[in-house]
This record gives C-alpha cells, structure tokens and sequence, in this order.
C-alpha cells in the first residue's frame, strides 16, 4: 500500500487518456446528432470514425509525449512505460476499427455507435493500468456491456441480436463467476490489490481452489477459450463487421493482459506445475488444461467451417490457447511474448474482417463457397487477405510467425535446463500445422477455383470504401514490417517490462 | 555479392507482381534476366572460391533481443547447390515460356520460390534458414494449384500440408534446442558446438531428420512427392525435384546430423535388430530406393514413372548421408546436383516436350503416336538423361552412384546389395517408358490428329543447358569434389567425424 497520500492531480494525470475519450465520444454523439442530422449514413459514418480516430490520436499522443507515471493507493491506477505501450496499441487499434467503420450502413445510431466502440476502449485502458480486483470488475463490465451492445447493432438482421443475446447470457454468467472468484480473494486477503492477495495467499486452501477456477472460467470467457468459446462464432458471425473486428481484437489484448496480470501477480504462489505427467495443484495445470483443450478444439473445427467469419472465432480460440501459454510460462520475457502475439493477431484479425467486410458488401456474403472470383476482381485486397491468413498461419516473414517463435522460445524458457512445458509446445506446433489447411481453404477459394456461384458472378460494385481499404493495406503493411523487422515492436517491448512479475 | 542471387529474385518477383496484366513477353524476358543474373552471381563465386572453405556474405544483427543474426554464409556445399539452383531455374524460365494464362504472377511466385530456396542455402542463422525454409511452401502451393494438371489442388494441398508438418517438427527441435543452449544465439556453428546431453540428441534428432527429411522423400513420407510432381507445372516439377527435395536433403545435412551428431550414436537397447538411427534411417533410404524404383516400374502414366524415380534417387541422397564417411558424403551432395539436373531434364521432357504437345501422358496412348520420329529431340533428351539417371559412366549419376554405392559398402555391406539391386531396377524402369513412349512398334501407319509442334529453340538450349552440366560433372567430378570435401573437413561437421569417419 502506498503511504502517499494521493492527490487529485494525480489521479487526473493519469487518466487524462481516459478523459480525452469519453469527451471525444460526447463530441461525436453531439455533432452527430445535431448539424449532421440530415446528410447521408454513410457520411455520418465517415466523419464519426474521423472524429472519434482523432481522439484516439490524441489520447495516444497525450500518453506518447506526457509519459504519465505513477502508482495509485497501492495499483488502483498504474502508469508506467508498459502500459503505456499497452495503452498506445489498443488505441491505434481502435483507430483501425473506426475508420473500418467509415462508409458502413449498417444503422441509424451512428453517434450512439461510436460513442459504444470509445466507452468500451475508455474500459481497456482503465483494465491494462490497474492491478485492483475492483477497478479491473468495474472496467470489465463497462467493456462487455458496451460490447454486448454493439454486437447487437444491426437490428436488421436478425442473426445479430441472437448472437448478442447469447453473449450477453454468457457473458452475465462469466461476469458471476468472476465476481465470486473475486469476492473469495477478498475474503481470503482482506485486500482488493492483487500483491497483497498474493502477500496472503499461504498454500492452495479448498476456498481459493474455488476462487481460481471462478477467476479462469470469467476469463476464459472473454478471452474465448475453449470450453467458454460457445458465444464467439455466433458473435462473429452475425454482429457487423467492425463490432466483430472490435471485440476479437482490442478487447482480448485487455483481458488477456488483465488475464495475465492476476494469474501471476494476485496467484503468485498457488502456481503448481504442468511437467508432463508430472502435474502439481495450482493455477498453471489449469491454464495448461484449458490451453491444451482451446488449440485442439480450435484448430479442428475450423476445418469444418464454411463461413469465413465462423472459421475465424474458431481459428480465434486457438489462438486464445496459443496464447494462454504465455501464462503457463508467467516470466517477464512470456509477458512480452503475449504482448506482441496479441497485437500483431489483433492487427491480422481486423485486417481480414476489413477485406470481409467488403466481400459481404459486394456478394452478401462470407462463405467459402461464394469467395472464387475474388482475386480477379480486386487483386489488392485478396492480396492482402492472404497476408493477414498466412501471418494468423505463422508462415514467415509474417508477424505471426515470429509472434509464434517468440512465444514458444518464452514458454519453454520459463524454468532453466528442464523445460516442463514442452508438451504443450509441441501441441501448439502440431495443431499450428493444421491451422495452415483451413486458411489455404480460404485463398485457395479465393485464387484459384474459378467463379462459377451466382454470388461471385452478381457481385457489384461497391464505391465509397476508401478508407477501409486504405486500412487494409496500412495493416497489411505492419504485419509484413513487423514480422520482417520485430525489433520494431520487441525493442520498446522490452525495456518497458515491469521490472517485476 | 552472392546474397543478391536472394535480392534479385525477390526483387524481380516484385516487379512482375506490379506489371501490367498484358506484359507477358516482358515478363518471360524479366524473369528470364532475374534467373540468368543470379546463376551469374552463383557461377562467380563458385569460381572464386575454389577453396570451398566458409566464408561470410552478410552478418548483422536482426533480432538482437534474442540474438538472431542475419547472417549469411556459404562453403563449397551451399556454392554447389546455389549454383545448381541458379542452372535449374534458368532451364525452368526456358522450359514455361509457354504459360500464357497469368504469366507475370507465375514467374512472380517462381522467382519467390528461388529466391527463397537461395535463401535456405545461403543462411547460417538457424532462424533464417527457418525462414526461407517455410517461405518456399506458399508459393509452392499456388504454382501447383494454379497451374498445375492432373489432381493439382488435391496434390498442391498435399504438398503445402506435408512441407508444413515437416517444418512444424524441424521448428520444434530448433526451439528446444535454441532454449536448451542458453537462447543466446541461433547461429549453426554455436549450436552446432553446444554440448546438448547424448538423450537430448538422441531425442531431437529423429524429429529434425525426420522434419526434413519429409521434404527430401524420405520413406514412408515420400507420398506428397509423385502426387506434388505429377499436379505441378513443369517449371513447378523441375525445380520440386531439382532443387526443392534438396533442401530437404541438404538441411538434414546441414542441421540435423551437424547440430545432434550424438544422435547418430548406438542405443542402449537394440530395437528389432537395428542399433541406432543412423541405421534406421539407412534402412529407409534403401527401402525408398526400392520402392521407387519398383512403383516406377508399373506406372502407366509417364510423369509418375519421373514422379517415382525421383523418390528411388532421393533415398540415394539420404543413404549417403547415413554413411558417414567421406565417400558417402561426397557422393549424396554430387547425388544432389546430378540429379537436380536430370530430375529437371526428365520433367521438362515429360511435361513441356511431350505432354503440352500430345496432351497425354499415358504412356499406352503415347506409344503409336510414333514419337521418336515427330519429336526426334525429345527422344534423344530423354535417352540421354534416362541413361545419365540409370548411371552411365561419362554422366553424374554415374559418379554419385558410385561414390554412394561404396561409401554403403563400407558401412552397411549388406544395405548396398540392396542398393545394388535398385540400380538395376532403375535401368529397366527407364528402359520400359522409354520404349514405351518413344520406341513403341508401329501398329498402324496413323497420322497425328494435329501435327505436333516441334520443339522451340528455349526448350533446345535450356535442355543442353542442363546436359552439358551433368556431362561436366561426370566427366571431370574433381570440379565438385574439390570444392565440397574441403567443406566436409572445415570444423562445422567436426561432431560428426569424431562420431563416425
């Protein structure tokens, strides 16, 4: 706890970002609602993402420039370099999904919609600086309620509110669970913050037992891992294309960094151990199960997929397992592992909703079968699809790739010499191997069967989509410079980490 | 100077992606000069260094965080095989100026394909090779799948999916033993000098041989070969066979014997009668030996009995390497030039002379269209290379079955009679296609529904191109040979002498 009275200063100084924000989303609720009343959607759209991507600008320039520093009433609110480099990512991701948004149709709310996608990011930013079991519930919760809403934003589909519906039921369950896991660490600690929990916790009790696998089934489910992944296909699905990109993208950076954060700050010496064969009671097994389950079950259903949004959630949960094997390590060098995994996935994954987006615009579609043509009609995007499959693939010199190298290199290295983690890491390559089938199912359809559905023959041509196109391009172009140069990203990576994990 | 064969693949390819879609002709002369100015590059410094000792093209740091170099480097190996990859994919370019159908993207992926095979030669950082290593699957897989015959999606997905595999096993064992030695550097000679325990190589290199070797046609997982060959273009088969199943080789070479020597130690236990891996891998080089050989001899269709051969000549290549002593070596890498030439000769004969004129490959039907007389030139290459394949004295193949013959005597006496008999087979196998193909007697005096086209002058040159080269080597192997056992000597394969020459 830290003696220092704090001041409301700052307190301000670090939420400043935050601030910035939630006044950005005002401001475009209001110029939306008032002198935009009456010109087009599409312009309403357009000018709302430009608005809310300059204030994501300017929230990331503030944190760039001001380096807001400090540690609130014992890690309510943290500033330091890492979450300042956490914080930046998922504000340039946001700014990629607004400007994916510029030019939808999808609703009428325009105004209500960006301010949903800026509240939702005020909560990421809130959960990736606090190390407080409440300001990390409270900041989860206005996370998934804004998600819950705009998942459900196209009201003309139908589709679109069932899958919401279901995340909202699961997600209020999830929300339980890890409200109960987080009311037994209390309990158990007397205290909100996470090292004073871990400073109380003596042993594996029966009760924190109980409190662990709460914590992990509230988590699993937002980070989509398998068993808890029911709700993602559906949601990929059927929500519009830049909720979808939204919630598979910035919101796992923050669950799986708040994730991260508790199992190895707040869980500290209830770890156990998942050696092969050799398994010692404690969070990691847990993590190690749920890893292990996520990469199989992902991996092998997608194959089966005919959607390409469905393949996606289900390529999603994989990843989700991949990356819970940064847990599993819990070192400082897993932590930056996860970190770039998760924002060059993120970059990957908003990059290919981007080109769906515009495929479903010109053939109403997302399936496979309805993908043959495409190449020949607009070589650059499905050039760019190929990039963003084949780096969620892990071919070099894509981001994925190095992302899975690193990630792997991290696992095995979490304790010198006997590597205990290598049968996970072996599950994670094999079942990556088959991950390149069902994304070459995908650009096969796209470059080489020939067009012969009526929805490849009826496609029309869509105008007015500049910017998400340029979008595509910027994200493929970060994908293949940082998986050519990672240093990029891991130099400013690593001499942020916290010097203590 | 020799890691612009690299650049200016690449870099060529790059160009051809953004031509105009009517610029063929410019693209075959592009491609063409791409392919040309690199052997050029390749043949310089062959000449050059006649030594054959090591020395470095590039090495500056990469991914210093976690001490990834990007270090080129090349010994008499790598300049043989990069100067034979520069001959094959100067003969490939001559042999598919006939594509019509999207020819600035086929050369584009053909030119990826190269430069990244040049690329795995040429890399000393394990990394990097890993690297190049993956990058030649994607394109790869689109030449197949694109424009491919027979079965070409199922035989491109085949391929990709086996390469991948391979290479998932061959990143498996990279990773552990990059943590295992201090995760410090990734390059092969300080790999190579790290003293992993004797169970650790005994474990890993199975997984690393074996990752490679799927890409060599090592036997049982030879299948993607035929299929692959067969569904490929004949640019796409001759460099598949030429060079692409020598990576494969060379890197088993290269990575797996030099970094776990101890690998190919004695077991503790004998397993069925066989003592170590070295001499089951032996086991199955000859069993590959025989059994391409033998499948060879049954196939109706002309490419398969190619398809087969190259799986029979590979286990040629990889008992070489099991031999373990100088002859052995010296004569799986000349086994790996000659038939690199041959294999491309073979294809391009059987795809670009006889199959893009008859549009048949069936070796019955090919028969009474009287070949021998309507493409006299495509008969007399076929002899030519059939016999330098068979080993004929005067040819390549004639001098690496020798060396390999011997070499297995020294080691496994009773493996070379096997091997003894899969020379055998292998003349008559060529011996049947060609009769059948070429020699077949005349049943009725039938005049061709269409003349056939006679063969062009690019065929003429790029098939005395690759003639000419085998005759060299065959007649004077010292050329070689001088410059590749003084790499055999050089302190990177000290591990292995000091287990078994």
């Amino acid at each position: 706890m830290s003696t220092v009275q704090p001041t409301y200063s700052q307190l301000l100084s670090l939420a400043i970002p935050q601030i910035i924000l939630v006044c950005t989303a005002l401001l475009v609720m209001a110029i939306d609602l008032l002198p935009l009343r009456r010109a087009t959607l599409s312009t309403r759209f357009t000018s709302a993402g430009i608005l809310g991507s300059i204030g994501c600008a300017a929230a990331a320039s503030y944190i760039a420039l001001a380096h807001p520093n400090g540690n609130l009433l014992g890690g309510v609110l943290l500033g330091n370099a890492f979450t300042e480099l956490l914080q930046i990512a998922i504000l340039a991701l946001t700014v990629a999904v607004l400007l994916l948004s510029s030019g939808s149709t999808f609703t009428r709310h325009v105004g209500e919609y960006v301010l949903l996608i800026l509240i939702a990011t005020v909560g990421m930013l809130f959960l990736v600086s606090t190390q407080d079991l409440l300001v990390i519930f409270v900041s989860i919760e206005l996370l998934s309620l804004s998600l819950y809403t705009l998942a459900a934003f196209n009201k003309q589909s139908r589709f679109s509110w069932e899958a919401a519906l279901k995340y909202f039921l699961f997600g209020g369950m999830s929300a339980a669970f890890l409200l109960f896991g987080f009311s037994l660490l209390y309990g158990l600690s007397d205290s909100t913050s996470l090292s004073e929990i871990a400073a109380h916790i003596h042993g594996l009790s029966p009760l924190l037992v109980i409190a662990i696998v709460c914590v992990t089934v509230g988590l699993g489910f937002k980070v989509a891992a398998a068993p808890f992944h029911f709700w993602a296909p559906d949601i990929y699905q059927a929500a519009p294309a830049p909720s979808a990109a939204f919630i598979a993208s910035g919101s796992k950076v923050a669950s799986f960094i708040v994730f991260f954060q508790l199992a190895s700050i707040g869980f500290a010496g209830a770890e156990g151990a998942a050696t092969w064969g050799h398994f010692v009671r404690g969070w990691i097994p847990v993590i190690a199960v749920i890893a292990a389950l996520s990469m199989v079950l992902g991996n092998f259903v997608a194959i089966r997929q005919s959607s390409v949004r469905r393949l996606l959630a289900y390529s999603a949960v994989a990843h989700a397992g991949y990356m819970l094997l940064a847990l599993t390590a819990h070192t400082q060098q897993s932590l930056a592992a996860l970190v770039y995994y998760v924002a060059t996935y993120s970059a990957a994954t908003i990059g290919a909703f981007a080109v769906l987006s515009i495929v479903e615009a010109q053939t109403g579609s997302d399936r496979i079968g309805d993908l043959p043509g495409f190449s020949r009609r607009e070589p650059v995007l499905s050039f760019c699809l190929a990039i963003f499959l084949l780096s969620l693939a892990g071919i070099p010199p894509l981001a994925g790739f190095f992302g899975k190298f690193y990630l792997f290199v991290a696992t095995l290295q979490s304790s010198r010499g006997s590597m205990p983690l290598l049968w996970l890491v072996i599950l994670a390559i094999a079942t990556s191997a088959v991950s390149l089938y069902y994304y070459l199912r995908v650009l096969k359809a796209s470059y080489i069967t020939a067009p012969e559905t009526s929805a490849a023959r009826t496609a029309i041509h869509v105008s007015g989509q500049a910017i998400p196109r340029a979008v595509c391009v910027l994200l493929a172009a970060a994908v293949v410079l940082l998986g050519a140069w990672p240093s990029l990203l891991l130099q400013p990576l690593i001499t942020a980490l916290p010097p203590r994990f | 100077m020799l890691a612009w064969t690299i650049y200016i693949s690449f870099f060529g390819a790059a160009i051809l992606l953004l031509l105009p879609k009517r610029a063929a002709s410019f693209a075959r002369c592009l491609a063409l000069f791409a392919a040309t100015s690199s052997c050029g590059i390749a043949l310089a410094a062959f000449l050059r260094h006649r030594t054959g000792e090591f020395f470095t093209i590039v090495d500056k740091p990469w991914i210093p965080s976690l001490g990834i170099q990007y270090h080129l480097a090349a010994d008499g190996i790598s300049l043989s095989l990069v100067l034979l990859t520069g001959i094959v994919a100067i003969a490939g370019v001559l042999f598919s100026w006939n594509i019509e159908d999207r020819t600035n993207q086929f050369f584009a992926f053909y030119l990826l394909l190269i430069g990244a095979v040049y690329g795995v030669f040429l890399s000393y950082d394990l990394f990097l090779l890993f690297v190049f290593y993956e990058l030649v699957i994607i394109p790869k897989y689109f030449l197949i799948a694109n424009w491919g015959s027979t079965r070409r999606e199922y035989g491109a997905m085949k391929l990709a999916i086996y390469s991948f595999v391979g290479s998932a096993m061959v990143l498996v064992g990279l990773i552990a033993a990059y943590v295992g030695a201090g995760s410090s550097s990734m390059s092969l000679d300080k790999l190579a000098g790290f003293p992993f325990s004797a169970h650790f190589q005994m474990v890993a290199f199975p997984v690393v041989f074996v990752g490679f070797g799927i890409l060599a046609g090592l036997w049982p997982f030879h299948t993607w070969a035929p299929t692959g060959h067969v569904a490929a273009p004949t640019a796409a088969s001759m460099l598949l066979a030429g060079v692409v199943m020598k990576l494969g080789a060379y890197c088993c070479l290269r990575v797996a014997m030099t970094l776990f020597p101890l690998g190919l130690g004695t077991w503790s236990h004998p397993v069925l009668g066989i003592t170590s891996w070295r001499e089951t891998f032996a086991i199955l080089a000859v069993i590959g030996i025989l059994y391409g050989a033998l499948v060879a001899l049954v196939q109706r269709d002309f490419k398969f009995v190619i398809g087969y051969s190259s799986v029979s000549h590979m286990g040629f290549i990889l008992l070489g390497l099991m031999t373990l002593n100088l002859m052995g070596l010296s004569g799986a890498i000349i086994q790996m030039i000659s038939h690199g030439l041959l294999a491309g000769l073979l294809f391009a004969v059987v795809g670009r002379m006889v199959y893009a004129r008859t549009h048949t490959r069936e070796l019955a039907a090919l028969g009474p269209m009287n070949l021998s007389s309507a493409l006299p030139f495509a008969a007399v290459t076929f002899v030519i290379a059939g016999m330098a394949g068979m080993g004929l004295p005067g040819f390549s193949g004639f001098v690496a079955e020798l060396m390999i013959v011997i070499g297995a005597w020294r080691a496994f006496p009773v493996l070379a009679v096997g091997v003894g008999f899969g020379i055998l087979i292998g003349v008559v196998y060529v011996w049947r296609a060609m009769q059948k193909a070429f020699f077949a007697e005349r049943r009725h005096e039938l005049p061709p529904p269409h003349p056939l086209q006679p063969i062009t002058v690019p065929e003429k040159i790029a098939a005395a191109l690759l003639i000419a080269s085998s005759v060299a080597i065959g007649l004077y192997p010292q050329m070689v040979l001088n410059i590749i056992q003084p790499a055999l000597h050089s302190p990177l394969f000290a591990g292995l002498r000091q287990g078994g020459w």
